[in-house]
């Protein structure tokens, strides 16, 4: 409990009259893949924006490795290793898929801007780095092939290992993706889940928002499960499969006869 | 006869003189536009650069160097005064901070007697000429260029494409929006330095709105998929009033109907290449 990597305390968020979260809590232990699930509109995305900065909470605090997240803006969020993916897919379109790599790896690469401007030898030995290290990026998430394309021309499961390595590019702590494999077919499905362990040795905290709950069950150890912005549940697969406010939340979806026959 | 050479080759002079210093106009333009931001202000900045010059030149009598180094500062002041109440809103608001910005300037001009007032300043020595005004286009390209291909012109890239995105991929979104706009205004400065210097006579009414819109379209008609394409669109915006000169009164008719279809019909400018934002070989 006590190397807990992400701490949600009392987190709300108010649109106007859109109470999009309310009173929640929970922690992201270091090293686990720890599941955000919950229907449509449970406040799964709004609360990835508010912990990467993108939007601000009306009450609670967000701790990053003990350090209060709370007014920094998304980009020192980002420098103390936060990373994230867009459920919505953000990549830079009109940049090459390994730009996009190294985009993300903004705060790694080296250089001043008079190392830029006078082309010095440290500026190009530091891109070249730079470029070896995306490429490897690259072929870990399976896409080194594409290294020279537009990222706007990739296939949709293309673009969305696209934002995985992008965000990996920073050296993140801990890595939100949300909705990973939606639109994904089942083999780049299973591609992706031995990517996100494959990740998880290396050390990178995962905190996953995801429909598929097959897919959700067997990666995680941990769950919270949301519900009109609210925690209603909280614990290991098993528990949060079991558990009866889980179970009526998802009735009448496909994945509550799912959860069921699995219980 | 030797004045009939002598007027043809000033005709022609100035052309070339146009030439260079609109397309460092239009490099002024590209860092603004490259980090997804629109200015309306960059005739102002100019205004305000020829101003500094001129007047540091007739009034004190500054060697041209010293004086440049004002042409680039003082407008970069302005623009930091500019951009720091809209730097954390979205782009338009910069569009409409510096849309009345030539306005207010003019009428400031207009009635600062020390600086010749309606009447504008003439007498301004002839400085600057063709090396420096090419020298410093090349050296401005360059250095867009470099700057272009590395960790700087990857993260404007990822701003103009999505300031979200590029806030969380680690970058200071608002550091990086207001030195393009101080950089961009110490550039326009420079060239308003360079035509005061060759044209010898300002007027408060020379850089007007239109003025801004006119190198805005510089940018507009070359594309902005690199440094190159705003110079070529400057190029051609300045060179084409004068190849329709035989068409007398339809050329202003023309010259507008070839930027339109271009806007309609090539969104991303007659120059769409795009340049590769890797600063190394492989
Ligand atoms: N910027 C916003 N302004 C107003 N309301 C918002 C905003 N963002 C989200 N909401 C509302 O907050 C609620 C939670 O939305 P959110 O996108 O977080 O849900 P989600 O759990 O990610 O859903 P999904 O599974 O469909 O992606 C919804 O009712 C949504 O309409
Ligand atoms: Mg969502």
């Amino acid at each position: 409990m006590t190397d807990a990597l992400l701490e949600i305390n009392h987190l709300g968020v108010r649109f106007g009259a859109v109470q999009a979260l309310s009173d929640v809590s929970f922690r992201v232990e270091a090293g686990t893949i720890h599941g955000l699930i919950g229907p449509n509109g449970a406040g799964k995305t709004t609360a990835f924006n508010v912990i990467s900065g993108l939007a601000r909470q009306t009450s609670g605090q967000i701790r990053l490795a003990g350090v209060t997240l709370d007014q920094l803006p998304s980009y020192r969020r980002t420098r103390l290793g936060l990373a994230r993916t867009f459920q919505n897919i953000r990549i830079f379109r009109e940049m090459s898929v390994l730009e996009n790599v190294l985009t993300g790896a903004h705060v790694q690469t080296g250089g001043s801007a008079l190392d830029i401007l006078l082309r010095l030898p440290r500026f190009r030995a530091a891109e070249r780095e730079g470029v070896a290290r995306a490429r490897d990026i690259l072929q870990l998430v399976g896409l080194e092939s594409r290294a020279e394309s537009g990222a706007g021309d990739l296939a949709y499961g293309d673009m969305r290992r696209l934002e995985i390595a992008r965000a990996l590019a920073s050296n993140p702590k801990l890595l939100m993706l949300d909705e990973p494999a939606a639109g994904m077919n089942p083999s780049e499905t299973q591609a992706l889940r031995d990517l996100l362990l494959v990740l998880k040795k290396r050390g990178v905290t995962l905190l996953l928002v995801e429909h598929d709950m097959q897919f959700v069950m067997q990666l995680c150890e941990e769950i919270t499960v949301l519900n009109f912005g609210a925690l209603i549940a909280q614990g290991s697969p098993q528990e949060v499969r079991r558990d009866p406010q889980v179970i009526e939340a998802y009735l009448g979806t496909k994945t509550a006869h799912k959860l069921e026959q699995k219980s | 006869m030797s004045a009939f050479f002598a007027n043809l080759l000033f005709t022609y002079q100035s052309l070339i003189y146009g030439l260079g210093i609109n397309a460092i106009l239009g490099l002024s333009m590209y860092v603004v536009l490259a980090i997804g931001q629109l200015s309306l202000g960059q005739a102002a900045f100019m205004g305000v650069g020829a101003y500094a010059s001129s007047l540091l030149s007739v009034k004190l009598g500054l060697s041209f160097p010293v004086v440049l180094v004002a042409a680039a500062g003082v407008p970069a002041m302005l623009a930091l005064l500019v951009s720091v109440p809209t730097l954390r809103l979205s782009g338009v608001y910069l569009a409409i901070a510096t849309i009345g910005l030539g306005e207010v300037l003019r009428l400031f001009y207009v009635n600062w007697d020390y600086a010749g007032g309606a009447l504008g300043l003439s007498g301004i020595p002839d400085r600057g000429g063709f090396f420096t005004i090419f020298g410093t286009l090349a050296l401005l390209l360059a250095a867009a260029f470099a700057v272009g291909r590395s960790r700087i012109g990857r993260a404007m890239e990822a701003i103009r494409e999505d300031e979200q995105a590029a806030g969380v991929m680690g970058i200071d979104v608002p550091r990086y929006k207001l030195a393009a706009l101080v950089i961009s205004a110490a550039i326009a400065g420079i060239a308003g330095a360079y035509n005061a210097h060759v044209t010898a006579f300002i007027a408060p009414g020379d850089y007007a709105f239109d003025n801004a819109v006119t190198i805005l379209s510089y940018a507009l008609l070359g594309g902005i998929g690199s440094p190159l394409g705003p110079v070529f669109g400057a190029f051609l915006l300045t060179a084409l009033p004068e190849l329709l000169r035989p068409l007398h009164d339809y050329r202003l008719v023309l010259n507008g109907l070839i930027i339109v279809s271009v806007v309609i019909f090539m969104p991303r400018g007659l120059f769409s290449w795009h340049m590769r934002r890797i600063g190394a070989a492989k």
